[in-house]
């Protein structure tokens, strides 16, 4: 990553400490609760049931293995993954698209197009959440496309969720792809599309990252919709992960323990696409 | 805006100079009329499927009377006019009044959350501008909280938030010897500040992570130019950083805040279905009102007048921050 | 330059057919029963320690039915935070399932929706006939005066469980029959460290089935007797009050359990942290957290004075899971089939006992896996002092607004502040003002 390495003058002592200060309270705060998760989730049922111990009393991985069988873990994951993966590819080639005319074309409408999909970013959620759902049934049962309780319907959903932003952050960063390339392209013989998808798309590909990024997220961690519009076969990890609290007991360690496993891929994907994202946010949405 | 005309900016200099691949005049117009249009249709059709359309039924459902005895067939339910409004806002009933206070809670915590979310976020950055040893580390351990899922990060927060076997009390009373008696944190009045907290542990990363990207953009000249004027760090901080990020600040800011002005994941795993009165939020609130009451009219009624107040909040907020700037596009 | 073109659709078109349809492939659910009278779809609610639990406790059973009547009973397990709302999404809908268990408060509330099919004399008729069940759980299953909406399938009574170890230690030798000796003896209880009694405070249902006992111990009733609310009265004021106090005013009840709302005291009970527990049909939750039945006695609630009984002497709501069938199923034999199956007693006695529940059917509750001390208790309790909740359609309403004043008020005592009948009252006139005008 590129610093803008430092000033010519070395820094000044009090900017030093007040860093040192700053960031060492601000890493507790951000580590205290990864620790516990972690900590929790090695801890035997009495520990986490029991009166908080920073250290277990014992280091146990059971919780690790019960979690599969206390709700079918792997398969929510699967859904998850199914629906977040669709949700995202889909996501970045519309989105691509739409931010490719808007930053290329000018056309009637454009204006009128980025305010409306920008201000959709301003919907409550709840407002469409059964209208939505009307929907769904009601072109299910005109046309027999299965989009309630579907993964497809909830891809459906998701991808729209992320649409207005990865839109508005790829115009950004289309922007600061210079024209000359794609016009190089074109005068080469190839036509708006093939400048899309050989000039322009490669050249955006941090921008393009950061928005898959999101979109992912995005898809990934949604609660509410996925409340309503999904059932046994299709649940989803963030509503599949209640289960946990079951009638008899919480099991805390188990709760930890199946949030890690399904924290640690993306965390993991988040950390080594960190680069891409500073980069693609640099030019995209900060333009 | 433009006329019906092309005005193609770029593409439109294929046709001039004597371009090898045979130009194919005839559908040309059409097409650098249409293709614009054609790339569009995917997230219009989209738009209009999942949002504009449903919010379209919303309203509405808003000016109906959907209780439980009209859900089975909605379209027979019975026009009720501006009833469900008029509910929304009597402010002197208890409906209006809950929803006027779940209103300016949300406020309250909105403008808290988003404040303290770019405060943090914006030292964090300036601070980590500059290469120190750990610095790379330090930023991925940052973005954590930000890349965790809503569910898995609150309800670890739940479980440090309990009264008996929490790390929050246990580290307040037993350890530090703050309190009297350990707190609640998950119902009564502290549970505002327990949502707080995890909106901003949750929401920080993401302001440091676009401030980051605005540093990157303020060119280096500047710092020098001010360096050779005797300008000290704090000073180069203060006069060139932060009046550079505010167009970013601009962005930022409205984004955050309609993100955790409409958020749902966080209050509903924090405290379920029915979340205290001091951090009834307005999503929260809402969802009560049309799915726990089984009166999605009403409900309707309130998200209508949500989404007008956050529509007028965004337009003054857009015309105020843009005003000096040039307001060409988006 | 027409080959780009015809790209540029294509790859348009490709991306909308991807997005507005298939899009990874989703799976269709719903839908297949509608066209086949060889399948049925059940959601039934969550019964045991865990959604697995009940798959292998319904599992065996409905590749019985299937045996028998070649009819294959796709399952569901719902957790009961999702429940209500997916009958509601279904009802709006029209898409459910065929046959789906319900908490039997909710017959009223869900009867006035009209989705959900009446058992009338023909229908009853199919499945054996209404006397076949006990009229205390036919109480629950609707509206008076129209016919059911659900046949009963559980039933479940509160009980007082208590710790004996914790008794004998403290020198209680029996367990308390009224309120005044549970707070006496809650002294003893406390002077040897342990907490008293348990309670959900965070737990809307918990709040009502136990606020529900208290106004009807004090006389009082939430709903007039034309369905109005009337949640201010003096009587059920004094109820709320009373068992608000139990935590504000007599300590009996920990202020920690004031945010309890996942069954977190049936866990103290079980660690035995904790002397009593009022809950319905706890034992296979107490064993299944590691507590022996030689562990722990089994009473009916307290009651003011006296003996449990009618009227003032109620102790326990009529608890239970009601059996359903959604009105627009398409395969209404089948259905029908499946319920008479489910409660025919055979079925009654494997289900009623892996759920430690109590037959709702005359026949079934004979058995001798009945007649345990803990069973005899909850059958006595549902025979002679039990009482249905309200039937109104507004029940599912009145369980959230009542539920969540009971909520605030623990969180009032949890936060230090007192409790006075005015400021009971206060939050009861709120809760009704938000009732439906209906």
């Amino acid at each position: 990553m590129s610093s803008p390495s430092s000033s010519p003058m070395a820094p000044p002592r009090s900017f030093l400490w007040s860093r040192r200060i700053f960031l060492t309270l601000l890493t507790g705060f951000v580590l205290i609760p990864v620790y516990v998760m972690v900590s929790s989730s090695l801890k035997p049922l009495a520990d986490v049931t029991g009166k908080f111990r920073w250290l277990p009393s014992g280091l146990t991985v059971r919780p690790y293995i019960d979690i599969w069988s206390t709700v079918p873990l792997a398969k929510y994951f699967v859904n998850s993954l199914i629906v977040s993966v669709s949700a995202t590819v889909c996501s970045v080639v519309v989105a691509v698209f739409a931010a490719y005319a808007v930053s290329r074309y000018d056309f009637r409408g454009k204006r009128v197009f980025t305010v409306t999909v920008l201000s959709t970013q301003m919907f409550p959620g709840i407002l469409f959440l059964l209208p939505l759902f009307l929907l769904y049934v009601n072109i299910g049962n005109a046309t027999g496309i299965a989009l309630f309780g579907s993964r497809g319907g909830l891809i459906l959903t998701y991808l729209t969720f992320s649409l207005p932003f990865s839109i508005w952050m790829l115009i950004g960063y289309l922007d600061s792809v210079p024209r000359d390339l794609d016009e190089a392209a074109l005068v080469d013989g190839c036509g708006p599309l093939g400048a899309l998808f050989r000039i322009v798309v490669p050249a955006a590909i941090p921008g393009i990252v950061a928005v898959a990024v999101y979109a992912f997220m995005t898809a990934w961690g949604e609660v509410l919709f996925a409340s309503v519009m999904t059932n046994d076969t299709t649940r989803t990890l963030a509503v599949g992960l209640q289960g946990y609290s079951t009638l008899n007991d919480v099991y805390w360690n188990q709760i930890m323990a199946a949030s890690l496993v399904v924290s640690v891929p993306v965390v993991a994907g988040f950390l080594l696409l960190q680069r891409y994202l500073v980069t693609g946010l640099t030019a995209g949405a900060v333009k | 805006m433009t006329t019906t005309t092309t005005a193609v900016q770029e593409p439109a200099r294929v046709n001039s100079p004597g371009a090898a691949g045979g130009s194919g005049r005839r559908p040309g117009r059409i097409r650098r009329v249409g293709l614009p249009y054609l790339l569009l249709l995917p997230a219009l059709l989209l738009e209009l499927l999942v949002h504009l359309v449903p919010m379209v039924i919303g309203v509405v459902m808003s000016f109906k009377e959907l209780t439980q005895f009209y859900i089975r067939d909605w379209g027979t339910a019975p026009w009720s006019g501006f009833d469900n409004y008029k509910v929304s806002v009597d402010f002197d009933a208890p409906v209006g009044k809950a929803l006027l206070h779940s209103f300016f809670v949300t406020v309250g915590f909105t403008l808290l959350s988003v404040g303290l979310c770019w405060l943090i976020g914006t030292a964090a950055a300036v601070f980590m501008q500059d290469n120190f040893r750990g610095r790379g580390l330090l930023r991925a351990l940052f973005l954590v909280p930000y890349a965790l899922p809503v569910y898995a990060a609150v309800i670890t927060w739940v479980f440090m938030f309990q009264h008996d076997n929490g790390l929050v009390n246990h580290v307040l009373h037993d350890q530090l010897h703050l309190t009297d008696k350990p707190s609640f944190w998950l119902i009564g009045d502290n549970s505002f500040w327990a949502l707080l907290i995890v909106s901003v542990w949750k929401g920080w990363p993401f302001a440091f992570l676009i401030v980051m990207a605005g540093l990157q953009n303020i060119p280096r000249e500047l710092y020098e130019a001010a360096a050779l004027d005797g300008a000290g760090l704090w000073q180069q901080i203060r006069r060139i950083t932060l009046p550079s990020l505010r167009p970013v600040n601009q962005v930022l800011i409205l984004v955050l805040f309609l993100w955790t002005f409409n958020d749902f994941n966080t209050p509903y795993v924090l405290f379920g279905k029915s979340a205290p009165e001091a951090a009834d939020l307005i999503s929260v609130h809402i969802y009560q009102a049309s799915f726990v009451t089984w009166n999605f009219g009403t409900g309707s009624a309130m998200s209508v007048l949500l989404l007008l107040f956050l529509l007028v909040v965004t337009g003054v907020y857009l015309v105020f921050t843009s005003r000096g700037r040039r307001t060409a596009d988006v | 330059m027409r080959s780009i073109r015809a790209a540029a659709v294509g790859a348009v078109t490709m991306s909308l057919a991807l997005a507005a349809t298939a899009c990874g492939g989703g799976s269709s659910t719903g839908g297949g029963s509608n066209d086949s009278p060889k399948t049925l779809t059940y959601w039934a609610s969550n019964q045991g320690a865990s959604i697995e639990v009940d798959k292998k406790v319904l599992q065996p059973e409905l590749e019985k039915f299937q045996k028998q009547t070649g009819i294959k009973v796709k399952l569901e397990v719902v957790p009961w935070s999702d429940l209500l709302n997916r009958i509601l999404t279904a009802t709006t809908s029209g898409q459910g399932p065929d046959v789906l268990n319900i908490g039997n408060t909710w017959s009223a509330s869900l009867q006035a929706t009209g989705a959900l099919l009446p058992w009338d004399a023909k229908n009853f008729a199919k499945i054996g006939g209404k006397d076949r069940f006990v009229d205390s759980a036919l109480g629950s299953t609707g509206a008076e005066g129209k016919d059911p909406t659900a046949v009963p399938l559980y039933s479940m009574a509160y009980a007082l469980y208590y710790n004996k170890k914790i008794f004998a230690d403290a020198g209680i030798s029996q367990p308390p029959a009224t309120w005044a000796e549970l707070i006496a003896d809650g002294k003893k209880i406390s002077a040897k460290g342990k907490s008293v009694l348990g309670a959900e405070g965070g737990n809307v249902s918990e709040n009502i089935h136990h606020t529900f006992v208290f106004a009807k111990q004090n006389g009082g009733d939430f709903f007039t007797a034309d369905g109005k609310p009337d949640f201010t009265n003096d009587k059920v004021v004094a109820g709320v009050k009373q068992y608000v106090d139990l935590m504000a005013k007599d300590k009996v009840i920990p202020t920690g359990d004031a945010e309890y709302a996942q069954n977190q005291s049936v866990s103290d009970f079980a660690k035995g942290k904790q002397a009593m527990l009022l809950w319905q049909s706890a034992s296979a939750n107490l064993k299944s957290q590691g507590m022996s039945d030689s562990d722990y006695g089994i009473a009916p609630v307290p009651v003011q004075s006296g003996t449990p009984g009618t009227g003032t002497q109620v102790n326990s709501m009529v608890a239970g899971i009601n059996l359903a069938v959604f009105k627009n199923t398409k395969n209404l034999d089948g259905a029908t089939k499946f319920v008479k199956f489910m409660t025919s007693d055979d079925e009654q006695k494997i289900l009623n006992t892996a759920y430690s529940s109590i037959p709702p059917v005359k026949t079934a509750q004979g058995d001798a896996a009945f007649n345990t001390p803990a069973n005899s208790v909850l059958k006595n309790t549902l025979a002679t002092s039990a009482a249905a909740l309200p039937q109104v359609a507004s029940e599912s309403q009145f369980e959230t607004t009542v539920g969540t004043a009971v909520k605030n008020l623990f969180a009032d005592v949890a936060a230090g502040h007192a409790i006075t009948t005015d400021s009971v009252k206060a939050e009861l006139e709120k809760a009704q003002q938000q009732m439906p005008a209906a």
